[in-house]
């Protein structure tokens, strides 16, 4: 019987046309797969492998974003492990490299169990198991993005994030400001350090507005600058020392009208209260030949500089 | 061979040996990819399921194929992405890994190295879905090139992680793809399985694990050394019905072997491109091959 259909299917082999056409419909259909497949592929590729997206908060004691995409294996044995389940695996199409793990702080922050189970069995160490103290993982930075809608800055008092914040007091404070629009009011505007800020996103969760929070985690490389090298932030410095690194230049000369004495810590010069400098007689050299145009507070100092006589005078007094 | 019916493939054999044993290695194939793929969910299911309770079980194997941990103790990772870690210059790659990624090798090269293609990976599922697709709608022709681009594609993979410093192909591999997807979602994961599956089915006969796929090279570079293969000891039994050719994924692997007595070619499916997925074992009616040990005459 099975030789019968055998010979049945080869007499009856499709004329040359037929194969023809077939042949050509599948040669068709085969370069359009294999050209769509390619451009996937790139497409995928490039898209992906660009520039750290603002979607990609890691789990604690992900290492840097560079590192990371050379050592996660894409397991998610870490998305197994949180308690939580916020962890995710990105799949293709979005923003986030494929197959690696993230978490969306605004419907599930990291709620930084003490024990950090997510770490431990990650099998790479692309989640640094170091990392020992949830306090100390900087997932990503929060940011007040919206400052025109914050009800902070609108007045009202709010200080969700604030209050949320298992770092609290340190990684969130409140700023007080004066309202401007009051005139008699305070503003308490919430102020991210980025030296305490773990990046778990409950602050982001629990923002009372509506949508996009005020307040959002993203990667601290999107969130943080690096200040050029050659700053130095004296007062820091100061603080951290115990001592002053940059002093006060209290010994240096401004070019003053002779007598009139100038504040330092930031009054200005220093005045009767009507815009007059007070001159102390003391300070005015006892050569200096009294006219009335070189007497300092005489007239007022700017007209003395213009002129160029108050210079003149200096040098006939040496 | 030629005009052979692919309809007609095995009857014979069923007929000899009976159903069973003529499809006794693709069914346990079968069994096995789908049993990985249900001890990896077990407890995601039940969870699921019953999401207050504290699933007794625990967890049998977390992860996927890419690494995984069994009973929480035992770690696994695939080697090659441990190779790919080493190439993008990655150099604080955990104990763990590298100890779990030891433990594939050794089981790979122990069962045959692309074992893996045959009997865990997924993806095999779909290809010979695909592959059964074009044979009932008589599909030919297509594009065809060759074998040996898979090994520049390994090349390739692992000078991309070493230029990216990244697991750059891990974006688009649609194998681990599959295998995560089945754990963790797949989201539009779909579109690119379904494009292998075209692929394999339009484009070229057995396109992707045959032609394509770097993880099967791989896995071939270690199965050149394995001990476990299909021997075909009474290749003077072999009546030339060609069945075996038309089954084997790897069909070029055969002929040296069953013609190959004159030369003096030992009765061993030797090269690492066997999957030895057993499937010339179940269709030959005339039971020429068999599972052996590559340097020993004694049958299993």
């Amino acid at each position: 019987m099975s030789s019968n259909s055998h010979i049945k299917r080869t007499t009856q082999k499709p004329k040359p046309k037929s194969i023809d056409r077939r042949r050509f419909l599948s040669d068709m259909a085969g370069t359009a797969c294999g050209v769509g497949l390619l451009g996937l592929g790139i497409g995928v590729y490039s898209k992906s492998a660009s520039a750290i997206t603002a979607q990609a908060i890691r789990p604690p004691g992900a290492l840097p974003e560079e590192d990371f995409l050379a050592a996660c294996t894409r397991c998610g044995i870490c998305v197994r492990d949180c308690p939580y389940d916020i962890l995710k695996l990105a799949t293709i199409g979005e923003e986030v490299p494929t197959g690696t793990p993230y978490f969306t702080a605004r419907t599930g922050p990291c709620e930084m169990c003490e024990d950090i189970p997510c770490i431990p069995n990650c099998p790479t160490g692309a989640l640094n198991h170091n990392l020992k103290d949830i306090s100390k993982a900087r997932m990503g930075l929060a940011v007040v993005v919206d400052q025109e809608t914050c009800i902070a800055f609108l007045g009202l008092r709010c200080e969700v994030c604030f209050n949320v914040c298992p770092v609290r007091g340190k990684a969130i404070t409140l700023d007080y400001r004066h309202n401007e629009r009051s005139g008699k009011h305070a503003l308490f505007i919430p102020v991210v350090h980025s030296s305490d800020c773990t990046g778990c996103g409950l602050c982001e969760k629990a923002c009372i507005l509506e949508d996009a929070p005020a307040i959002k985690v993203f990667p601290t490389p999107l969130a943080k600058g690096d200040l050029g090298h050659h700053y130095r932030i004296g007062w820091k410095q100061e603080k951290e020392k115990g001592g002053a690194l940059i002093s006060t230049p209290d010994k240096h000369k401004y070019n003053l009208p002779e007598g009139v004495r100038y504040d330092y810590e930031g009054e200005g010069l220093i005045t009767d209260g009507q815009g007059n400098p007070i001159v102390d007689p003391s300070l005015i050299p006892k050569k200096t030949p009294k006219t009335d145009e070189n007497i300092p507070g005489n007239t007022s100092p700017l007209d003395v500089l213009n002129k160029g006589n108050f210079l003149k005078g200096k040098q006939e007094s040496k | 061979m030629a005009g052979k019916i692919n309809e007609l493939i095995g009857k014979e054999a069923i007929e000899k040996k009976g159903w069973w044993r003529a499809y006794k290695w693709l069914i346990l194939r079968r069994l096995s990819q789908l049993a990985i793929i249900g001890l990896f969910l077990i407890t995601p299911i039940c969870k699921w399921l019953n999401p207050e309770a504290d699933c007794a079980l625990g967890w049998i194997i977390k992860g996927n194929l890419a690494s995984s941990k069994v009973l929480n103790t035992i770690p696994l990772t695939d080697p090659l992405l441990l190779l790919q870690m080493i190439a993008s210059g990655f150099m604080g790659v955990a104990k763990e890994a590298i100890i779990g990624a030891m433990i594939v090798l050794v089981f790979y090269w122990l069962v045959g190295g692309r074992v893996f293609c045959s009997w865990v990976c997924p993806v095999n599922i779909i290809t010979d879905a695909a592959f059964w697709l074009r044979t009932k709608l008589k599909l030919r022709g297509g594009t065809h090139f060759s074998r040996r681009i898979r090994y520049w594609f390994l090349g390739i993979l692992l000078i991309l992680s070493a230029i990216t410093g990244s697991l750059a192909y891990e974006l688009i591999n649609p194998v681990s793809m599959l295998h995560r997807g089945l754990f963790f979602g797949m989201s539009l994961g779909w579109l690119v399985i379904a494009a292998v599956f075209l692929f394999d089915l339009f484009v070229t006969k057995r396109g992707w694990c045959t032609h394509i796929c770097p993880m099967g090279v791989f896995y071939s570079l270690i199965g050149n050394y394995s001990p476990l293969k299909v021997r075909a000891d009474a290749r003077n039994l072999c009546d030339d019905c060609g069945e075996c050719y038309v089954v084997c994924p790897e069909s070029h692997i055969l002929k040296p072997v069953l013609k190959g007595e004159e030369k003096g070619v030992p009765p061993v499916v030797s090269t690492g491109e066997c999957t030895n997925c057993g499937r010339c074992i179940d269709v030959c009616a005339e039971e020429v091959f068999h599972f052996g040990l590559r340097s020993n005459k004694h049958t299993s």
